[in-house]
């Protein structure tokens, strides 16, 4: 750890020196990587508690289904923005996630939240080593078309062992909510959000650590070019498969998040139409920054509200207003794509610049 | 950058064991909350809620179930609402994903904040949010689903169950198959769920000898219905008992007459409503000159609520005429019906709980209300028994010519989910005019 940090130190002390004169954003830059990624993080949070606790409890479940589409549609960021291959199907690394909590609630109620999140996430980095290793000779569209059998194929299992995963009523439990400590200070449904968006940060944090290092440097050159990186000494297939194992978990993990938010995990939650949404919100959201997941998440869950309250107060019929928020979704989806290729991400960083260059 | 990885993910670790001492299932029984309260209530309405599916594939079978309780709640604002107060009912769309059911459960508790749950629809949907309402005290009135789950006034206190649940009501059929056919070859024909592995406990007390074949479908594979029909002819059964939504009885009527096989359909009451399945037979065959009377004719069904072929029945004059004035597009079905009745059960149970209802106020309302309609086998909300509808009659769809209708072959007969006797079920029954459930 020590010799990769002082490596990193040598030119962030340049830049240290350079912008010394600009104050606190200097100082900023001067951190390492890693305490600046934890900073946010922790500024993340206490604005996320700070929101919780102004709002109602209603918002805090959506600020928690916020939490973990960010941790989902970030992890196929890596795997689709970062390492260039694409995947349909990280909708079926959350189911796995899901049940992994929910068999451990269910049958070792014992097993503390760390323990069961731990697990989801190794089930879902096991699940994608095993599906990594298995599509990484595959490109494009024919591994969009391999990812998108596993996203069709898996809930199937749980309707193949209806005994041990519920069939299609799916697993239901219950949860610890706010410690008794905290009653009365903080809800239920706030606690589960802060501890959500806990995990959610922790797991960015990890996410964008490695994509600043070494790692993500090698798979951004295996994205521009394949032969290029392997030229250069890179294994491309190895890398490939630790961005899909990366992804996997981080889907898995963020699973784990919905069935603790949700006390339920169920195969129709994990339709093919989830693991599209990701990928449509990671586009609109702006591929090639862990930022765009964050506006993709937002989208995910607001713009459907939006999309419902819109429909409501132009007084549409019930058949279509039911349908609008879809088409809602889609027209914004094409619209930005069109106007900025890169998603929301790449509208703010050129407003950004623009800014700058006054 | 591996060593900081892992430096971080045992961090995470750590930090979460911080956060959790005790185990993530440990959860002490939930108590009930406050129920003094009329959260919803104002001077001139009361907010109730829903989740239905409004979207998605299985809206098509159920969509006319809010729509028959808006139209019905309509009838009773313009009436005058009960003691006064207009009701607002406010349906969700869940498009039967349980994720989307717990997220407008909790916008309707906490956000319109409404008085109580009327009909929720559905097991995999409904099942998720139990446990929040009985914590939250809101009432969880008339769930729409015949699970057995709803009747469990200890652990679930303020959910009340509507529908027959599936094995009361297998048992009444399974019986009466026994009875009338005892010659038959009979086939299974069932949804992999708790709609079948419930149903199939109670056909199996009396059918068990008889069964020659036994097939299960899945809701999301409807193009496997083909090989499961011609196993079903293939094993010779000649007489084919159906624990199927509608639009599965459909798909097995169809199939069935394509591959010429021609056994006694007796369905169950989820998936028996001739106008639906006449849409639904003329939709999948993708023809309107399809037969489709001929096609049902003879089937026989179980039922516990008024139906649109009985037109002899006041309540199912009343119900055509609300519809006709209140109701959405197209043709009165069973579904529109079944939602009717819910509307119409929870006004009158309202206007029992008193000008100043609170929610204790409704739940002794249903637990000592004597029910006596507009369903046509009795009704249990008593404090020890959540269970609904009790019991059902058996009917024939018949269709001669231009004639069509249900006919009756065995009046309400009612029993309990284990293994008791089934005895009858006759009860005096309101018309819609004595039935007090408006101003």
């Amino acid at each position: 750890m020590a010799s990769s940090l002082r490596r990193k130190q040598a030119p962030a002390a340049a830049t240290a020196r350079a912008s010394a004169r600009r104050g606190p954003a200097g100082l900023w830059n001067s951190l390492p990587v890693l305490p600046r990624h934890l900073l946010a993080a922790l500024a993340a949070l206490a604005l996320v508690a700070v929101l919780t606790s102004v709002t109602d409890g209603l918002t805090a479940l959506r600020v928690a289904n916020v939490g973990y589409y960010l941790l989902a549609v970030a992890g196929l960021q890596l795997l689709v923005g970062f390492s260039g291959q694409i995947s349909l199907g990280n909708g079926a690394f959350m189911f796995i996630g899901a049940y992994t909590t929910a068999l451990m609630v269910l049958y070792t109620p014992m097993a503390p939240l760390a323990v069961v999140m731990l697990a989801a996430v190794a089930a879902g980095c096991l699940a994608g080593m095993l599906v990594g290793a298995a599509t990484a000779r595959l490109h494009g569209p024919y591994l969009a078309g391999a990812t998108l059998a596993l996203a069709v194929g898996l809930p199937a299992v749980a309707l193949r062992f209806p005994d041990l995963l519920g069939g299609s009523n799916g697993l239901f439990f219950s949860l610890r909510g706010a410690p008794p400590a905290l009653s009365g200070l903080v809800s239920d449904s706030q606690w589960k959000a802060l501890v959500v968006w806990f995990v959610v940060l922790l797991a960015l944090v990890v996410l964008a650590t490695t994509s600043r290092g070494r790692l993500g440097r090698r798979m951004r050159a295996i994205r521009d070019d394949e032969a290029a990186a392997a030229t250069a000494g890179i294994p491309v297939g190895r890398t490939k498969v630790v961005a899909f194992v990366i992804s996997a978990g981080c889907g898995s993990l963020a699973g784990a998040c919905q069935a603790y938010l949700l006390g339920t995990a169920t195969p129709s939650s994990f339709t093919l139409a989830l693991s599209l949404s990701l990928l449509a919100a990671l586009v609109l959201g702006g591929l090639g920054s862990l930022w765009g997941a964050l506006w993709g998440a937002l989208a995910l869950v607001y713009l459907e509200l939006a999309g419902e309250e819109l429909a409501h107060a132009m007084g549409l019929g019930s058949n279509v207003a039911n349908n609008a928020p879809v088409v809602f979704f889609g027209v914004i989806l094409i619209v930005i794509v069109m106007a900025w290729p890169l998603g929301v991400q790449g509208a703010l960083s050129r407003l950004g610049r623009s800014l700058r260059g006054r | 950058m591996r060593k900081p990885t892992a430096a971080l993910a045992g961090a995470l670790a750590l930090a979460l064991l911080a956060t959790s001492c005790s185990g993530a299932g440990q959860t002490e029984g939930g108590g009930v909350g406050d129920l003094d309260v009329s959260t919803g209530v104002t001077d001139d309405t009361v907010v109730i809620g829903t989740h239905q599916p409004l979207t998605g594939p299985a809206s098509a079978g159920y969509l006319s179930i809010s729509q028959g309780a808006t139209a019905m709640f309509d009838y009773i604002n313009a009436q005058g609402g009960v003691h006064g107060r207009r009701i607002d009912y406010r349906v969700q769309d869940d498009v039967y994903d349980p994720t989307q059911t717990i997220e407008v459960t909790q916008e309707l508790v906490m956000g319109e904040e409404i008085f109580a749950m009327l009909g929720g629809l559905g097991t995999p949907t409904h099942s998720k949010v139990v446990d929040y309402l009985n914590e939250e005290g809101v009432p969880d009135v008339f769930v729409s689903s015949g699970a057995l789950m709803w009747n469990n006034p200890e652990e679930y206190p303020l959910t009340y169950g509507y529908q027959v649940d599936y094995t009361k009501e297998a048992k009444i059929l399974g019986q009466y198959v026994a009875e009338n056919f005892p010659d038959a070859k009979v086939g299974y024909f069932y949804q992999n769920d708790d709609v079948g592995t419930d149903s199939q406990a109670g056909l199996d007390q009396y059918l068990a000898d008889m069964v020659v074949s036994d097939q299960r479908y899945e809701a999301t594979a409807p193009e496997a219905v083909a090989t499961q029909i011609a196993a079903l002819k293939e094993d010779g059964a000649d007489l084919v008992v159906c624990a199927c939504i509608p639009s599965f009885t459909a798909l097995g009527v169809l199939n069935a007459a394509g591959q010429d096989y021609h056994p006694q359909w007796v369905v169950s009451s989820i998936g028996s409503d001739v106008p639906t399945l006449k849409n639904l037979l003329r939709e999948f065959g993708e023809s309107d000159e399809l037969p489709v009377e001929a096609m049902l004719n003879g089937m026989i069904t179980s039922g516990y609520l008024p139906a649109t072929n009985m037109e002899d029945d006041p309540w199912t004059r009343f119900y055509q005429e609300v519809h006709e004035e209140y109701g959405a597009e197209g043709e009165l079905t069973n579904t529109t019906i079944y939602g009717m009745v819910q509307a119409t059960m929870f006004a009158r149970a309202l206007k029992a709980a008193g000008p100043e209802p609170t929610r204790q106020g409704l739940v002794d309302a249903l637990e000592s209300m004597e029910w006596n309609g507009p369903g046509v086998v009795p009704f249990a909300s008593s404090a020890d028994d959540h269970g609904g509808y009790a019991g059902a009659l058996i009917n024939q769809y018949v269709a001669e010519g231009d004639e069509e209708g249900l006919e009756e072959l065995q009046g309400p007969m009612v029993t309990d989910r284990e293994g008791g006797d089934i005895t009858e079920g006759a009860f005096d029954r309101a018309t819609p005019e004595e039935y007090d459930f408006h101003d």
